[in-house]
């Protein structure tokens, strides 16, 4: 925990405090956290920081951050990662992965490669296979269903620090 | 609405007097504390929380336990008849027990709050304030809760163990501070993938297995005999021959580890065949004996360990087909990449894999010519097993041909190593070979990665053999000149002791000086230097390998690029990728020839020891400079288990040579620390008879009998039978779980589009129950267990936990969709919200169709 302090605190030496016992309320704009060298190179990482903030609009205190770290870690078990997986996922925050979120994920993802009826046959194929209730989005059921199965969820969702 | 429930139940089985407390829920406590095992369970099913926020948890996580919650009343009734009469004690009395039994309990539910809070998805801000709520109130209560005598000995043991707790957890941060190296893997991790890195954490762990192993050999053999044993010099064994003295100290000489090495504690021969040693009476041979078969042990163990861990982790195996895209979609990225070129990479591949998966799921299987393909790959085949043999062959020539040099007198350097130069050059070019032929295959890469692993692996081990064969020509030849030298031996000794006796005197002669006793050939020495030799050679081979191949090359493709006619960093030579399983097999073999070679020259281990770390820091380096990510970036999963495979099989095959060495040669007469015996093993046998008590040598000698061994060999086969047996009886019940799996599934989707069902069993099922009632409370009916018994496999029901939830969304064919989702739900909070929508909504669908999986389900 020392360390993930050290990283957040040279993320901006000005601002966070090296004392905690007075629980101060810092938080850190989304912008510095996505310039951090683990988070740059993520095409989701904006999503990564919101969905772990608490006032949603991507600024962390030090609680969040750890959290963020926490589930990112290696020993965080599979149902909490599914859980923030999904909200990462989820980009209109209606809690259900519909098919706009699907095509952002898939846009993010391949960096706008792939044609417009790729996209939306990826998305309905996605939707197909997952989808159990029928109702045309994803809700987290249906996700965790989905992951629990997955061989390498574990091992791609993962950041070290 | 928890507390109501306990309450209506409660008083049931409440006694008069103490009826309209609230405190009912925990009442006829017991004033001795024995029974706070069952008190656990019943708050268990009770689960009164006192904070609003837990009861979204409880409903999650204990909803299974709703079953129990039947059983536990009935506890409790009996537990109110029998300790009726303690609840004659005065009012004040049983007052302060309610109390303190109240407090009790919720001082477990606290505890058992802050063991689970780390599965809890909830605000940092939040898990902490409970935490620290939760942990105060035990702290404060948790000494009031001893009861009279036993007051003090219970707030002991609760301290001790927090200490225990907070003792483990520091241990825990301590040792993962500990791990070596773990920044630079990340490193590496961040600019190639995760599977580069899954070779270096190979390594690392490798490293780690060789620690160990050289401590074991170095602390209890090599120490104790160079500490306590006779030194250099006093012994014929352990001094250099007056013939070699000359040049014993020649670099050369050295470097082929003869000379002063190969009569030094690192090799099998320094060592003294005296039963004990030193004052600690510390018996060496024995102590070789065991340590080197416990290297094997050690080493099997951990390897299997290390297998079992990762299998678990691979859980669900089949099912692939299903969810391709979603995978592709969700899982597909690495998020410990950090470096922008690798998410380059990364990118590109992502989309060519989907644009790969589209034009699958578009286009029919080509119809290939299977013929064509076939005879392709036959073609292939042979020419790789001709390869094969032919470099078996050469190996074996080239080290007949070294045991002639080896009679000669000059040899020249290229001679001298032959061997190990005809066996690096093989690994480093066969390999390419196999890879061009393999492109007549035309595997899925994956396969053909695999298959190119397995001839690697099959050229290695075919050169391995050759080798250690022609090592056995010679092992024999040397026992044969043992005879001739022996006689030798005795006659110098006895020409000595007549020539210094002189007039026939009765005093002992001067001992003859070491160096000039005759001495016969060591063919356990000469065995450890072979191996010796054959692992530096290999590591200065790689060495050089990684050096030239990428750091030249790479210097080269930077600077000459400049003033070349094309462009060498796109074109041909370019920049190296690291060839994960080159390296890795490399590693593989490598370990194999050290756990062969470790029993005759126990210094080998130190030197693969060295041999890792500086192997990882270079190897670091190296692929930071001059490497570039893959192309195809690929995920390591798997492939963990099948590297891990590959050791084991090695360390079996490398078990062999040595077990029938043991067995079966007779060891050399005049060194190491078994001269002297017929067998190498007869010093199990004398330490018995000598050292232990008599009866423990009738046990063994019991136990060794034929009779014996027979039958427990036999019932080992039957338990592996029987294991079997029931492994394949669990991989049945899972697919048919499966099957159903994919029915449902199938059913939802089909009633989706309002299509006919596609499954014709399930249609006349349909048709069948149009008239029939569906009342969803009674799920056990005999005509269900007779047509649905074929469709619906038992094991369903014992995921206890669905059944759990047989009451409630029983309405609809919801129900068919809920059950394999169900054993996943009830581990979570609906922190999202999303449980209220489905217990309460029945479906309107079709009647018929609805309560069939259901009352399938609800069967016992």
């Amino acid at each position: 925990v020392y360390r993930l302090h050290g990283r957040y605190h040279e993320m901006a030496p000005n601002v966070v405090p090296m004392d905690y016992t007075k629980d101060p309320d810092v938080k850190l704009p989304m912008q510095l956290i996505i310039n951090m060298p683990e988070l740059k190179e993520n095409p989701f990482k904006e999503r990564i920081v919101e969905s772990f903030s608490e006032d949603g609009e991507g600024s962390l205190s030090f609680n969040d951050f750890v959290d963020m770290f926490s589930v990112l870690s290696e020993m965080a078990p599979r149902e909490l990662k599914a859980i923030y997986a999904f909200k990462i996922y989820d980009f209109n925050t209606d809690n259900f992965i519909c098919k706009s979120d699907l095509e952002q994920t898939l846009n993010k993802l391949t960096r706008e490669e792939l044609t417009a009826e790729e996209i939306t046959l990826v998305c309905e194929k996605v939707i197909e296979e997952a989808d159990m209730d029928g109702d045309g989005k994803l809700g987290f059921a249906d996700f965790e269903n989905m992951i629990s199965k997955a061989p390498d969820f574990l091992s791609t969702f993962h950041i070290r620090i | 609405k928890d507390k109501e429930e306990d309450e209506s139940k409660e008083e049931d089985s409440s006694s008069p007097q103490n009826r309209a407390s609230r405190s009912k829920n925990y009442q006829r406590k017991n004033s001795n504390g024995k029974r706070a095992g069952e008190e656990r369970r019943r708050q268990r099913g009770k689960k009164a929380p006192t904070k609003d926020q837990k009861e979204s948890e409880n409903e999650g996580r204990k909803t299974s336990k709703k079953g129990k919650e039947g059983e536990n009343k009935q506890k409790k009734d009996r537990k109110t008849s029998t300790s009726s009469g303690s609840s004659n004690s005065s009012d004040e009395e049983s007052l302060s027990e309610e109390e303190l039994a109240m407090l009790m309990e919720q001082v477990e539910q606290k505890k058992k709050l802050i063991s689970a809070m780390r599965n809890k998805p909830w605000r940092m801000v939040k898990k902490l304030s409970v935490l620290r709520e939760a942990q105060a109130f035990v702290e404060k209560f948790e000494g009031a809760l001893g009861k009279g005598k036993g007051k003090k000995l219970y707030a002991y043991k609760m301290m001790m163990a927090k200490k225990w707790v907070k003792f483990k957890r520091d241990f825990d941060n301590f040792k993962t501070q500990c791990i070596p190296w773990e920044m630079k893997i990340k490193e590496v991790e961040s600019h190639f993938g995760s599977s580069v890195a899954s070779y270096f954490i190979f390594l690392r762990w490798m490293y780690g297995v060789n620690l160990v192993l050289f401590g074991l050999i170095f602390g209890l053999v090599i120490i104790p005999e160079v500490l306590m044993g006779m030194p250099y010099g006093s012994m014929p064994r352990k001094t250099v021959p007056r013939a070699e003295q000359a040049t014993a100290m020649d670099f050369s000489v050295l470097w082929d580890f003869e000379g002063y090495i190969k009569y030094s504690a690192l090799f099998y021969g320094y060592y003294n065949n005296q039963r004990t040693i030193g004052w600690l009476k510390y018996r060496l041979p024995m102590a070789y004996f065991m340590v080197g078969i416990s290297v094997f042990g050690y080493s099997l163990m951990v390897v299997i360990r290390s297998m079992a861990r990762n299998a678990n982790e691979n859980t669900a195996d089949g099912d692939d087909v299903n969810f391709i895209f979603s995978w592709k979609m969700f899982t597909s990225w690495d998020y410990l990449i950090g470096n922008p070129e690798t998410a380059d990479n990364k990118f590109a591949s992502i989309t060519t894999s989907f644009k790969e998966s589209i034009v699958d799921e578009q286009e029919s299987n080509k119809d290939e010519n299977i013929h064509l393909r076939r005879f392709l790959r036959v073609l292939a085949n042979v020419l790789i097993i001709c390869c094969l043999c032919g470099s078996g062959y050469l190996i074996y020539f080239v080290v007949k041909r070294s045991q002639t040099f080896s009679k000669m007198q000059n040899v020249g350097w290229y001679e001298r190593n032959e061997v190990e130069i005809v066996m690096s050059l093989l690994g480093m070019f066969c390999p390419p070979l196999f890879e061009t032929i393999a492109a007549l295959e035309n595997y899925h890469p994956r396969i053909g990665l695999k298959w190119q692993l397995g001839r690697i692996f099959a050229l290695f081990l075919g050169n391995l053999y050759t080798f250690l064969l022609a090592l056995m020509d010679d092992v024999n030849e040397k026992l044969a000149e043992e005879d001739v030298v022996k006689n030798i031996t005795r006659w110098t000794l006895l020409g000595h002791h007549n020539s210094s006796l002189g007039n026939g005197s009765m005093a002992t002669p001067p001992p003859l000086d070491p160096a000039d006793v005759p001495r016969g050939p060591c063919w356990e020495t000469t065995v450890g230097i072979e191996f010796v030799r054959l692992t530096v050679s290999d590591i200065l081979v790689t060495f050089i390998t990684i050096l030239v191949g990428d750091f030249i090359r790479a210097c080269f493709v930077r600077f000459v690029n400049y003033c070349w006619c094309w462009d060498l960093e796109a074109g041909f030579p370019s920049y190296a990728e690291f060839d994960i399983s080159g390296n890795v097999l490399g590693l593989v073999f490598n370990q194999g020839m050290i756990w062969m070679g470790s029993f005759y020259a126990p210094g080998l281990v130190g030197i693969n020891v060295l041999r890792l770390l500086t192997s990882m820091y270079f190897q670091c380096w190296a692929v930071m400079s001059s490497n570039v990510p893959h192309e195809r970036v690929f995920k390591a999963s798997k492939s963990n288990n099948f590297y891990m495979g590959l050791l084991l099989l090695i360390l079996f095959l490398s078990l062999l040579p040595v077990a029938y060495t043991i067995m079966s040669l007779p060891p050399s007469f005049d060194c190491g620390p078994f001269s002297g015996k017929k067998r190498m093993y007869e010093v199990i046998q004398e330490t018995i008879e000598l050292d232990f008590p008599l009866f423990v040598a009738k046990i063994f000698s019991y136990v060794a009998n034929p009779g014996l061994i027979i039958p427990a060999i036999l019932l080992m086969v039957l338990a592996i039978y029987y294991l079997n047996a029931v492994a394949e009886a669990y991989q049945r019940a899972n697919a048919e779980l499966k099957k159903k799996m994919q029915m449902q599934r199938e059913e939802e989707k089909n009633k989706r589009n309002n299509k006919a069902s596609t499954n014709p069993a399930l249609q006349d099922l349909e048709d069948l129950f149009t008239q029939s009632t569906k009342s969803e409370s009674h799920p056990k009916r005999a005509e269900d267990k007779k047509i649905e018994s074929p469709n619906q496999p038992s094991p369903v029901r014992t995921q206890g936990r669905a059944a759990a939830l047989d009451g409630s969304p029983r309405t609809g064919g919801r129900g068919a969709a809920f059950v394999p989702l169900s054993h996943v739900f009830v581990t979570q909070p609906p922190t999202l919200g999303i449980w209220p929508p489905y217990p309460g909504q029945p479906r309107p669908r079709g009647q018929p169709m609805g309560p069939v999986p259901g009352r399938g389900r609800g069967q016992p």
